[in-house]
This record gives C-alpha cells, sequence and structure tokens, in this order.
C-alpha cells in the first residue's frame, strides 16, 4: 500500500480538480485571467461545462459500446473455421476506420446523418474499432491449444466452447483494447463540437474563433483530465473483472 | 467394447491411419504405440471424433459413434492429453465438474463426486478444491487432469502420452496410480504412448504402429515371443527381451508350493525384480510371500530363468 500511496493521491487530487471545475468553474477565474484580453471572460460562460463534459463522455461510451459489439463479434466470427475468409476483408475495414480522419468521417456523415451527435458517434465508433479488433484477435489466438483441444474433448460444444473458455481467457486483452479504444476517443470527441455535437470541443472551439486562449486551454485541460482519469478507473477494473473471473 | 472397422484417415496425398481394425476389450487397458508420425494420435482421436475418419468406423458397445452429435458422445468418454489442458481461469474443482456440469448433474452429486476424485488421486480437498491449476505441481496437474476425465464415470478414458511430461519418478507413481484407477473403476482405457516400457508395464494389450497401420495388436509377452514384424522387434528391443518378458510375470504367479530359505520377494513383484533379489543376495531361491506376509511359495533362480525363455 504504502508502494501505491503517491498514485492514490495524485489520482484523488485530479479527480477533486475535474470535480471542482466543471461544477464551480468561476473559482478558477483567477487563474486563467491572464490569458485573456480586452475584458474577454476567462471561464467559458456560454454554456454549463459539467452538462458539456457529460454529454461528451455520454458519446464516448455509446461510440466504445458499439464498437466493442462489432470488433469483438467480428474477432469472433474470423478466428471460427467457417469465418477464417472474412479476415482480410473485417482488417481493412477496421483498419480504414483507423486510417480515415475522423475529421473527415465528419465531413463525409454530415450530409447523410445531418448534424449533432450522429456523426460524431458514427466517426468514433469507425476510429475505435481497431484496437479492440486486434486484441480481441490476439486474445483468441493465443489460447493455450491444449486447452482448446482438453474443451472440445470433454464435449464442450463450440458455442460452449468460445463462452465459457476462449472469451474468459482473451478477456485480458479485449478489455486492454476497450480501454485503448475509449481514451482515444475522449480527446477524439472535441472534433464533434465542429457540427454541433455537444461537448467540451464546444469551448475549444469558442476559444479559436475568439482568440481567447483561456478557452482553449480550460477545454483542453478537462478532456486531458477525463482520459486520464477514465483510463485510470478502467485499469481499475479491469483487475478487478480479472480478479473475479478467476475465482468465479 | 470398442470395435475399429477398417479406419482410415487421409489428407489429401498422404494417409495418416490405414486400414485399422481393432477389437478393445472393455474393463483393458489397450497401448498404441509407435513413433512420432505412426499415426496413433490421430487413431485414437478418431475414437471421440475429434477427428472425423476418412473411412471406417467406430462401434462402442456395438453402437456407431456417429449416431450422436460428436460433443455429446465426447461426454460420455473421458479423454487426457499431454499438456493436460486444465482451464487456467478455473480452481481444481471447477474443472474437474466440467462434465458432470455439462450433463446437468445436481450440485450436491457434482459436489461429492468431486470430494471423491481429489481424494483418490490424494489432493486434499480443503487445500486444493479451491487452488488454480498454475498454483500445482506437474504431478499434481496430472492427477487432476486424469481426475477431470473420470469425472462423470465415464466407460471409456482415452489418453494421449498423458505422462509425457513427468520426470520418471513421478511418472512411475502416476502409471502405478492408473492401474489402481483402472481396477477401481473398471474402465477401458486407451492409450497412446512413444514409450515401449511404459506399453509393457500398462498395456494388457498393445498396438504396434507404424506409418499408419497396426503391425501387431497382441498381449505384451506375445509381441516378444512372436513379433509379426522386424518393426515390432525393433520396437521391443532385442538385447533385454529375456527380461521384459520376466518383467510380466508375478512372482505370485510363477511360484510353486514348498518353502526356502532365501530372501522375501512379494508376490506382486515382476520376476525380473525376483531376480534382480536373488543376484544381489546371492541365494538360490526366494520366499513368496503377500502384502500381509502370508507364505505363498518359492522360486529358484532356475525356475526363473526358465520364464525367461520363449
Amino acid at each position: 500500500m504504502s508502494v501505491l500511496r503517491p498514485a492514490t493521491v495524485l489520482r484523488v487530487a485530479a479527480l477533486a480538480l475535474l470535480i471542482a471545475f466543471l461544477v464551480t468553474p468561476q473559482s478558477f477565474a483567477p487563474l486563467f485571467a491572464p490569458l485573456t484580453q480586452y475584458g474577454a471572460p476567462p471561464i467559458y460562460d456560454q454554456g454549463n461545462l459539467l452538462t458539456l463534459a457529460l454529454a461528451q463522455l455520454g458519446t464516448v461510451c455509446v461510440a466504445a459500446a458499439a464498437s466493442t459489439v462489432v470488433a469483438v463479434g467480428l474477432g469472433v466470427l474470423v478466428t471460427r473455421q467457417r469465418g477464417a475468409q472474412f479476415l482480410p476483408l473485417s482488417r481493412t475495414l477496421v483498419n480504414i476506420g483507423q486510417t480515415f480522419p475522423p475529421v473527415a468521417v465528419l465531413a463525409v456523415a454530415v450530409p447523410l446523418v445531418g448534424f449533432g451527435e450522429r456523426p460524431t458517434l458514427i466517426a468514433l465508433f469507425a476510429y475505435g474499432l481497431l484496437p479492440i479488433f486486434e486484441n480481441t484477435l490476439v486474445g483468441l489466438r493465443t489460447c493455450p491449444p491444449a486447452v482448446l483441444e482438453a474443451a472440445s474433448g470433454m464435449g464442450l460444444s463450440a458455442r460452449q466452447r468460445l463462452f465459457a473458455v476462449e472469451l474468459p481467457l482473451a478477456m485480458p486483452l479485449i478489455l486492454e483494447g476497450v480501454r485503448l479504444s475509449l481514451v482515444i476517443n475522449v480527446g477524439t470527441a472535441t472534433i464533434g463540437s465542429t457540427v454541433a455535437a455537444k461537448g467540451l470541443g464546444e469551448v475549444i472551439i469558442a476559444g479559436l474563433l475568439s482568440s481567447n486562449t483561456a478557452f482553449i486551454l480550460q477545454g483542453g485541460l478537462l478532456t486531458g483530465l477525463m482520459a486520464i482519469l477514465l483510463y485510470d478507473a478502467l485499469s481499475a477494473l479491469e483487475r478487478r473483472l480479472l480478479r473475479t473471473l478467476t475465482l468465479d | 467394447m470398442i470395435t475399429l472397422e477398417s479406419l482410415s484417415k487421409r489428407y489429401g496425398e498422404s494417409t495418416v491411419v490405414n486400414q485399422v481394425s481393432l477389437e478393445i476389450e472393455r474393463n483393458s487397458i489397450t497401448v498404441i504405440v509407435g513413433t512420432s508420425g505412426s499415426g496413433k494420435s490421430t487413431l485414437l482421436r478418431m475414437i471421440n471424433r475429434l477427428i472425423e475418419p476418412s473411412s471406417g468406423r467406430v462401434l462402442i458397445d456395438g453402437r456407431d459413434t456417429r449416431a450422436e452429435p460428436a460433443h455429446l458422445l465426447r461426454r460420455r468418454i473421458g479423454y487426457v492429453i499431454q499438456g493436460y489442458g486444465l482451464f487456467p481461469h478455473r480452481t481444481v474443482a471447477e474443472n474437474i465438474a466440467t462434465v458432470p456440469r455439462l450433463l446437468g448433474w445436481e450440485a450436491a452429486r457434482i459436489a461429492a463426486r468431486v470430494a471423491e476424485l481429489l481424494e483418490v488421486f490424494q489432493l486434499d480437498p480443503g487445500k486444493y478444491a479451491a487452488s488454480l491449476p498454475h498454483e500445482l505441481s506437474g504431478g499434481q496437474q496430472q492427477r487432476v487432469g486424469v481426475a477431470r476425465a473420470l469425472a462423470a464415470e465415464p466407460a471409456v478414458l482415452l489418453m494421449d502420452e498423458p505422462f509425457g511430461a513427468l520426470d520418471p519418478i513421478i511418472r512411475a507413481k502416476a502409471q502405478d496410480d492408473l492401474l489402481g484407477i483402472q481396477r477401481r473403476f473398471g474402465t477401458t482405457i486407451v492409450l497412446v504412448t512413444h514409450d515401449m516400457d511404459e506399453a509393457f508395464r500398462l498395456g494388457d494389450k498393445v498396438a504396434v504402429m507404424s506409418q499408419g497401420r497396426v503391425l501387431q495388436y497382441d498381449r505384451p509377452a506375445m509381441l516378444l515371443i512372436r513379433p509379426t514384424d522386424p518393426f515390432v522387434t525393433r520396437m521391443t528391443g532385442l538385447a533385454d527381451r529375456a527380461l521384459r518378458l520376466l518383467s510380466l510375470i508375478s512372482a505370485a504367479e510363477a511360484a510353486v508350493p514348498g518353502t526356502s530359505e532365501g530372501p522375501a520377494v512379494q508376490g506382486s513383484a515382476s520376476l525380473r525384480d525376483a531376480l534382480s533379489e536373488l543376484v544381489w543376495s546371492g541365494a538360490d531361491s526366494a520366499r513368496v510371500v503377500d502384502a500381509d506376509g502370508t507364505a505363498r511359495g518359492c522360486l529358484t533362480v532356475a525356475a526363473i530363468l526358465a520364464h525367461g525363455r520363449p
């Protein structure tokens, strides 16, 4: 415990800072005032920061849930004998999702689905597929062959083997993929504000439009804090889940 | 009884198992022995349909194994492999409970069976039931592997090099345990190995395989006395065949009425061991006794030696 303490202190401090900023942003006004010019407001005043942060988090989580379902599903499909032929295709699709810049996805999606949350969800969904898919693939492929053979040899059906043996054994890697995808997308989600999705990107964009460095900085800072805390929380959850999995 | 009827397995051009027919008796241990690549593992896996035969069929107690879905068939057949393949994320008790759970046994019956097996395999339930496989030694993992295979009381147990990863002392113990288990549960065991000593030690009958064919299928002594193929002789070895033959006969079987001043030999010991004892002690004859010390007769060196000739 004594080794963990500095990390715990840092964690609690970061969380406290985030909450304090979101709940009482005006108390940080003196800190940001030197960054403004011509008496511009030091704290974003065209919307509630807490609402924006929660909206962004919500968008990211919905997108990650969809990415997880699709990526894990594809990973399972292409590691089955019958689905192996879809591996190159799935890989290509997932890779396109990652290489195609999210901004470009937004540009393409807006004419199709309109402004707001939806284009952002699509962009984040596509962007988050790759880490989950690749990790699922590695996780399922590195199950010890003897374990799989024993499972089949004892009479587990293909489905039982998948759910009782393969997925639990691949779970640490799958969770890691989900975590990566979530954290990447917390940052990426800010660009959604260019197409009117609610989020902290709004603050950054307002700052850029009005040359208000204070806005840009607080938008970035809050997003960064959220990403770090999310990463941390998910790592802890992962460890916890693994413990229950092994003891169950 | 397991009947293999002209079983073959072909992968493209190559024939891995070629027209194998065997009758495997109930309540016996049959050992399939061969060099690597002889097709012995493939033959074993065709019995529980982990590999589907290209042609031929397998009957268990007269019933074609293809009469039911493969995974249901396998729940009635125990299966042990070299690496054991224990589920690393499940405890010892859960590993052993795998097949009973698949079969939908009641929780109380599963618990009782797991406890019984842990005891049979000398694994203290209080200490090991909740352990994870990686916390066990190699020998303990092997025992859990066999216990798991026997959990649902299968009539047939298939074993593929089950002792391959054990060191010699633990292996000898595990082989003795297997003989005890076979007697206790009356399981029909088919075991694959590349080790002729293991085949002689365990097998009621031994099938020698090479290049996909069974060259000879017989009692171990017959492989020595009447080999039908030069390869069988190569596998059994010429140099110590007399001693191998002696190792197949127990002192109790060979003992004749009478008494002797010589050293005492256990009735369950092989003639090979009895001879070794006589050579070591310099005596001409030995007393044969039961485990509880009652006399069973005697054995002379000359009588022992006579057993070492066909």
